[in-house]
């Protein structure tokens, strides 16, 4: 679909989906952050234990809408690995990032109806959606349960182990949305792209 | 030569058989009292009948004694702390309201034992809200029953075994009516219900002990005994849940628990001594040797700096990114 050069890229669905998402991981890195630190950015330290565990389970909850509806929309397409040529592809696009867009040049992957992503940015949010996101969500959901995980492997606490996986796992989801977020404004203004995930509209 | 060899083989095996008999042994001179007082019901001759009469033993009368021989004073013969006057049987039925001794009685300014620290463990004891409320009804054994108790806190390498021992003194009376209706008129407390702010309460409950939050935390004393009003608990979590947790001057401070992390060869901190740093690993190597977790206490120094540089590195690439953005607009 497309109106006056524009194309309908993020259903609503998608569009809600996208918004919860990025509401309960920014709660979700607030509170970890105040739970680690033990620290009150903005949360007081038993506070950020509820809100973590309640924004934990809402996030899991939206992810699974977000599988169900690349299961049976035609957005799960955009998540399919390609291999072949694959470093080619990337290299382009981290050399128009690091140079090309400074000399004026145009994307080598330009968004269209068929391709929403270029190819950095559909790799990392395969890694994030497909690998970062769920192991975060495993092991979130065990230290909620403590009780299921392994007390002792090799004399270390499961419960430790677990804890110190699901931060790192945290942590660079952080970073992702740092970079998500600064690349977002790479567009046709610099916030053409913030306002297409809330219209749906791509310009 | 043969038979010297034979005599040596047999003493090898003999001492694997006589070492552990020997620390299930009651003493011999305990061994008329523990005849009556292993059995569900004693013998005893009725003057007023003439006849002789098989009775039911009071259930509190009846000793364990495997728990017996294993606690502190599984050494000791009864009539060491009872009155000797209890070798005659049928006992005299004054006899039972004999003041028993308290610890302090036998370790006040004990030399031997000088590591345990009983006088500042009575002093403690003093300032405390069983001491206010209770006054002289409130005795060590009220706690510390001495016929079993065995010092976990130094001897188990277990943070579990040392949490449920423990608690498990504590809940004899705060959740036992029997013994509790001993000391106060009062309706037994419900744990579960006071304790419903505590977030993962049965996870706490297990892994921390009462004295965590109810006590005055003395990190030079091997168990805090200042236990508080309940008005005075802590409920604070960061108390126990920051770097610098309350639970390095208490649950965590043992050597016994720290010999186990393997780190006790490097160093000379005596027992009973604070552990401080049970949750800053100083390497990679000491993270897999510690097997505790505490939430906001647990830091990795080593994985916060990699967090922390990759944090400045990528703001330092947006922000540098974005500065060539904007001049080569």
């Amino acid at each position: 679909m497309s109106a006056e050069g524009k194309l309908y890229l993020y259903p609503l669905w998608l569009r809600i989906w996208h918004g919860m998402n990025a509401l309960c991981i920014i709660i979700l890195i607030v509170t970890g952050l105040s739970m680690h630190y033990s620290t009150s950015i903005l949360f007081k330290f038993e506070s950020a234990v509820a809100v973590h565990n309640i924004s934990g389970v809402v996030l899991t909850i939206f992810y699974v809408l977000f599988l169900a509806g690349n299961l049976v929309t035609e957005n799960g397409k955009f998540y399919q690995i390609k291999t072949k040529g694959l470093k080619n592809r990337m290299q382009q696009q981290i050399k128009y990032y690091v140079s090309g867009m400074f000399k004026g040049e145009t994307s080598p992957y330009p968004v269209t109806a068929t391709r929403k992503f270029n190819p950095l940015q559909k790799y990392s949010y395969i890694g994030v959606m497909y690998i970062f996101v769920p192991l975060v969500i495993i092991t979130g959901f065990a230290l909620l349960f403590p009780e299921t995980i392994i007390e002792d492997v090799y004399q270390v606490s499961g419960v430790m182990l677990t804890a110190i996986f699901h931060s790192i796992v945290g942590f660079f989801i952080m970073i992702f949305l740092f970079v998500h977020l600064y690349v977002a404004s790479i567009g046709k203004s610099p916030v053409s792209n913030y306002k297409s995930m809330v219209t749906g509209w791509h310009s | 030569m043969l038979s010297s060899i034979r005599a040596i083989l047999l003493l090898f095996v003999f001492s694997f058989l006589v070492v552990p008999v020997k620390s299930q042994m009651v003493a011999e001179e305990n061994k008329l009292c523990i005849e009556c007082h292993t059995s569900q019901s004693f013998t005893i001759h009725n003057d007023w009948t003439g006849m002789d009469e098989t009775r039911l033993m009071n259930p509190f009368y009846i000793l364990d004694t495997v728990r017996f021989v294993d606690g502190v004073h599984g050494a000791f013969q009864c009539i060491d702390c009872h009155s000797y006057e209890y070798e005659t049987y049928p006992h005299n039925g004054e006899l039972k309201l004999e003041p028993l001794m308290t610890c302090i009685d036998c370790h006040g300014g004990d030399d031997t034992y000088a590591s345990y620290q009983f006088d500042r463990v009575e002093e403690e004891f003093e300032k405390s809200i069983h001491r206010e409320l209770l006054g002289d009804q409130f005795t060590c054994s009220k706690c510390h029953d001495q016929h079993y108790y065995t010092p976990t806190a130094r001897t188990s390498s277990s943070v579990k075994e040392i949490v449920e021992y423990s608690n498990n003194m504590c809940l004899s009376c705060h959740d036992n009516m029997i013994k509790y209706q001993l000391v106060s008129d009062k309706e037994k407390p419900q744990l579960v219900q006071i304790h419903d702010w505590l977030p993962n309460q049965e996870l706490h409950f297990n892994r921390v002990r009462c004295i965590e939050c109810h006590t005055v935390v003395q990190d030079s004393l091997m168990v805090s005994h200042n236990i508080l009003p309940k008005e005075k608990a802590t409920k604070n979590c960061v108390e126990c849940h920051s770097s610098n947790s309350m639970l390095q001057a208490s649950l965590y401070k043992y050597q016994n628990l720290r010999l186990r992390s393997g780190n006790a060869e490097n160093d000379s901190v005596s027992s009973g001594e604070v552990y401080s740093g049970s949750f800053q690993f100083l390497s990679m190597n000491n993270i897999f040797s510690n097997q505790y977790y505490v939430i906001g206490a647990s830091r990795i120094p080593l994985l916060n700096t990699i967090f922390v540089l990759i944090f400045v590195f990528t703001v330092a690439g947006i922000v540098t990114h974005a500065i060539f953005r904007f001049l080569k607009k």
